[in-house]
């Protein structure tokens, strides 16, 4: 196997650069995966409170859509199904950056031509960067098992749910695998992961919500859709439950199926190109590429629409079940009563309208990470250096990327927010509960982003070299916090660094002013901080 | 009194590196002013600072007469850039990012701009992703060389571009002089400086070691003169100034004469039958390599210039 010459060197290599990276997340998911177990335990100590829990979480559609089909009476099975979402979508994004980073980005940044120069295998860097992450992933699930262990759930139980998180890794990988020769750039090729995410997402949310509860009345029996998504497949090996160990065949196939199609596609391409041969382009500028927005709106939009696109989509299709959901819980009269509390203000409707947005909420901040983010990319790539030595002022050039980071975060919300609206009007009539609803919910997350985008732009002005990882940090926090920072019993004040735990319950609740203005002094203040930053320090590649 | 430039005890510090240690560098009006140094001697971060993109720790800078950090924008009206390491936007085509920095300039003009696109033989419709570094280096040489400005720098332009392209450059930078801009050509590519230069500077560890026409910093070395006499010449070396780099035979030698102790061996050899006689000034890669011959052995200033020069020798294959 020649095309395998030096993959070992390779893989030593790749250990070097991600010996910090790799760990860290490692270290951060299975500790998730702990704390979630060790707060269940302490809150869930008596059989007929978990009884309770587990009925309620079966029979209730808005808990089977956003956590996913419940497992039983089991501590270690109800922790894993309160925990896996967040566990799966970390584990997802480690195994598809770590990939893109050994393949694609080697390749544009042309380290890949200087390796391929030496004597190395034309699939030695694809197959190092698969044996790094598919290594990761076996190490992060044995952690995981460990974590449970460690929490005095059984091991056989505790191999499951670490199979699960694992194997859902192993998937990824063959994903950005895939990617990594589709797509001509590491930003693209990541997004292509993201979006991967997003359907598994949406899949197993719709598989389990139009499943049906089993006659035990503590487990959910997902519809076919769930079957189709990896997310699903973790879900549905039920550890401490079932532990139905042969879903490994489901990961392992499906892993083995993309990375056998990553090596043929990587065959008929040539390093540094993507599938898509690049076309020629226009020999002059349009009017305008040089002037206010043009340049930072050409680089961007790209971005936005993508965004744009899949949060719109993702919301309609949450907005599209919302009467399906309705009509679960009217059948149910305890049910219809507990949520009824949770929504003071509003319906069970609203409720499930809050609660969307409250997602949907946290992924557009992902836009406006990655936006804001592009501007320290600019600068370490050397791009920055040849505009700012043109007569282009430093605040004018951060307020447009900023600009286009806010503004096209509010757009993506509003859009998202009206789409489901109109789709649930259109399905029940009722188009001021959903259009009203959806879009208000979805402004006052809007709040909560920018304020997210304001750190991002302080660190950006303050300490540009940690920019990138604060910023991807403080999403991470944020998402974890939302998710789980209830059930983990977090101390309010660190509940309290999330800008979305701040942001108003609508329609499910009142709505409340003082918190929306605080999100936007504090975006708006944080804002004005990196931007004089920003004009006083070095810039470009050495800073 | 018209500088374009003017540093005095520029420094700029890195952490514990300190890049530039007390730069003085002028540049007058009108002129092509050789920046010359080896790899990592502070001529990049020198022109950072005079861009405005790093502030400098201590020492004074003027640009066109006003402050290089403060005046930023109004400056870089008034000026061009071309950077040696050309990095673009992988999905703007080179015509694009050409009109791209031109427009943020805010002065471009569209047919010179055109003609040197022809000139430099660049596909302006590919993408910028597409590009070899050599043409990622014409995209940036044009949209700089492009501009209608007052000054050039020029932060090491040709590298990774053909000869053909070079003379071209050199051809485009001599128009440029005749029509009054200024330029800082930074470069340790020394046939280009000696070829375009009116003044060179020469930077060594973030000090400014040398200044001056090329000719007056010829005056402060040696010529090499090339010898055959009909009676022996072995006495020469006893002369002041005089060093004999090799003999063939007791009336022929190589020798390095210290540039005002010319006359006096001229006066020598005279009587004794002179058959040839070849005296070449010293090149621009000689008075470079004196400077950081320097660093081999501080000590024996000569020896170290034969040494740098057998080295340069031997590594022609």
């Amino acid at each position: 196997m020649t095309t395998l010459t030096r993959t070992a060197r390779l893989l030593r290599l790749a250990l070097r650069r991600d010996r910090i990276l790799l760990p860290t997340w490692i270290v951060a998911i299975s500790g998730i995966a702990w704390a979630t177990v060790e707060s269940y335990t302490a809150m869930m100590s008596d059989a007929a409170q978990r009884l309770a829990t587990a009925t309620y979480a079966a029979g209730n559609p808005i808990a089977r859509l956003m956590d996913g089909p419940a497992a039983g009476t089991d501590l270690g099975a109800m922790s894993m199904v309160e925990s896996y979402q967040v566990l799966a979508i970390l584990t997802a994004l480690m195994s598809g950056q770590a990939v893109v980073r050994h393949t694609r980005q080697d390749e544009e940044t042309g380290r890949a031509e200087l390796i391929g120069s030496a004597v190395v295998g034309r699939h030695a860097r694809l197959s190092a960067a698969l044996l790094i992450t598919l290594g990761a992933n076996v190490v992060l699930g044995l952690a995981v098992a460990a974590a449970l262990v460690a929490s005095d759930l059984g091991t056989t139980g505790a191999l499951a749910a670490g199979l699960s998180v694992a194997g859902l890794g192993w998937v990824f990988a063959g994903v950005a695998a895939v990617a990594s020769q589709v797509f001509g750039t590491a930003r693209a090729a990541n997004a292509a992961v993201g979006a991967a995410l997003g359907v598994a997402f949406l899949l197993r949310a719709v598989g389990d919500l139009l499943g049906h509860v089993a006659d035990s009345g503590v487990q959910v029996i997902s519809a076919w859709p769930s079957w189709l998504s990896p997310i699903g497949w973790g879900q549905q090996l039920r550890p401490f439950q079932e532990d139905n160990w042969w879903i490994a065949g489901l990961f392992g196939g499906l892993t083995l199926v993309l990375a056998s199609v990553a090596y043929v596609l990587a065959d008929h391409r040539d390093v540094g190109a993507g599938m898509v041969t690049p076309r020629p382009g226009p020999a002059h500028a349009a009017p305008g590429l040089g002037t206010d927005l043009g340049l930072a709106w050409r680089l961007q939009r790209g971005t936005l629409l993508t965004w744009l696109g899949g949060l719109v989509a993702l919301t309609a299709v949450f907005a599209s079940v919302a009467d399906s959901a309705e009509d679960l819980v009217a059948e149910n009269d305890q049910l219809a009563e507990i949520l009824g509390r949770l929504a003071p203000q509003g319906t069970v409707v609203d409720l499930y309208f809050t609660l969307t947005m409250a997602i949907i909420g946290i992924a557009a901040a992902g836009y406006t990470v990655q936006v804001l983010l592009r501007m320290r990319a600019e600068e370490t790539t050397g791009r920055l250096e040849p505009v700012l030595a043109t007569a282009v002022d430093r605040y004018a050039w951060m307020t447009r990327h900023v600009t286009i980071a806010f503004g096209g975060t509010a757009v993506i919300l509003a859009l998202s927010g009206l789409a489901g609206g109109v789709v649930y009007g259109a399905m029940t009539g009722r188009w001021a509960v959903g259009v009203g609803g959806l879009v208000a919910a979805a402004l006052a997350n809007a709040a909560a982003a920018l304020a997210l985008g304001g750190f991002v732009v302080a660190t950006f002005g303050l300490i540009p070299r940690w920019a990138g990882a604060l910023a991807w940090s403080a999403l991470a926090g944020s998402l974890v916090v939302g998710q789980l920072g209830a059930l983990l019993e977090l101390p309010q004040a660190v509940l309290n660094l999330s800008p979305f735990t701040h942001v108003p319950a609508i329609p499910a609740d009142a709505f409340e002013l003082t918190p929306v203005l605080v999100l936007l002094g504090v975006a708006g203040g944080l804002t004005a901080v990196g931007m004089l930053a920003f004009r006083h320090r070095d810039a470009g590649v050495v800073a | 009194m018209d500088d374009v430039i003017r540093t005095r005890g520029l420094v700029k510090t890195f952490g514990r590196t300190r890049a530039l240690d007390g730069v003085d560098l002028t540049v007058a009006r009108g002129e092509v002013h050789g920046f010359l140094g080896p790899n990592g001697a502070g001529k990049s971060t020198t022109i950072r600072v005079l861009l405005g993109l790093l502030r400098k720790d201590a020492g004074e800078a003027t640009l066109l007469g006003g402050d290089p950090w403060h005046d930023a924008v109004a400056l870089h009206r008034r000026l061009a850039y071309v950077p040696g390491d050309v990095h673009l936007w992988p999905t703007l085509t080179g015509g694009e990012a050409i009109d791209l920095l031109g427009e943020l300039r805010g002065r471009s003009d569209r047919r010179r701009r055109d003609e040197l696109v022809e000139r430099f033989q660049l596909d302006p419709t590919k993408k910028c992703g597409t590009y070899s570094k050599g043409n990622r280096q014409k995209v940036a040489m044009v949209a700089g060389l492009a501009a209608d400005v007052e000054l050039f720098l020029l932060d090491e332009p040709t590298s990774g571009l053909d000869p053909l392209m070079e003379t071209i450059f050199q051809d485009v930078v001599r128009h440029m002089r005749d029509a009054g801009a200024t330029v800082l050509l930074s470069s340790h590519i020394l046939a280009e400086a000696e070829a375009l230069c009116d003044r060179i500077s020469i930077i060594r560890e973030g000090r400014v070691v040398e200044s001056g026409t090329l000719a007056e910093l010829r005056h402060l070395t040696r010529t090499s003169v090339q010898v055959t006499a009909q009676h022996p010449i072995t006495d020469l070396a006893a002369l002041p100034g005089v060093t004999v780099v090799s003999t063939q035979d007791a009336r022929s030698a190589q020798l390095e004469v210290d540039t005002d102790r010319l006359g006096a061996v001229i006066e020598r050899l005279g009587p004794r039958g002179v058959l040839s006689l070849t005296c070449s000034p010293p090149t621009l890669e000689e008075l470079f390599l004196r400077h950081y011959g320097q660093e081999l052995t501080a000590a024996h200033e000569h020896d170290a210039l034969v040494a740098a020069h057998s080295r340069a020798g031997s590594e022609e294959p």
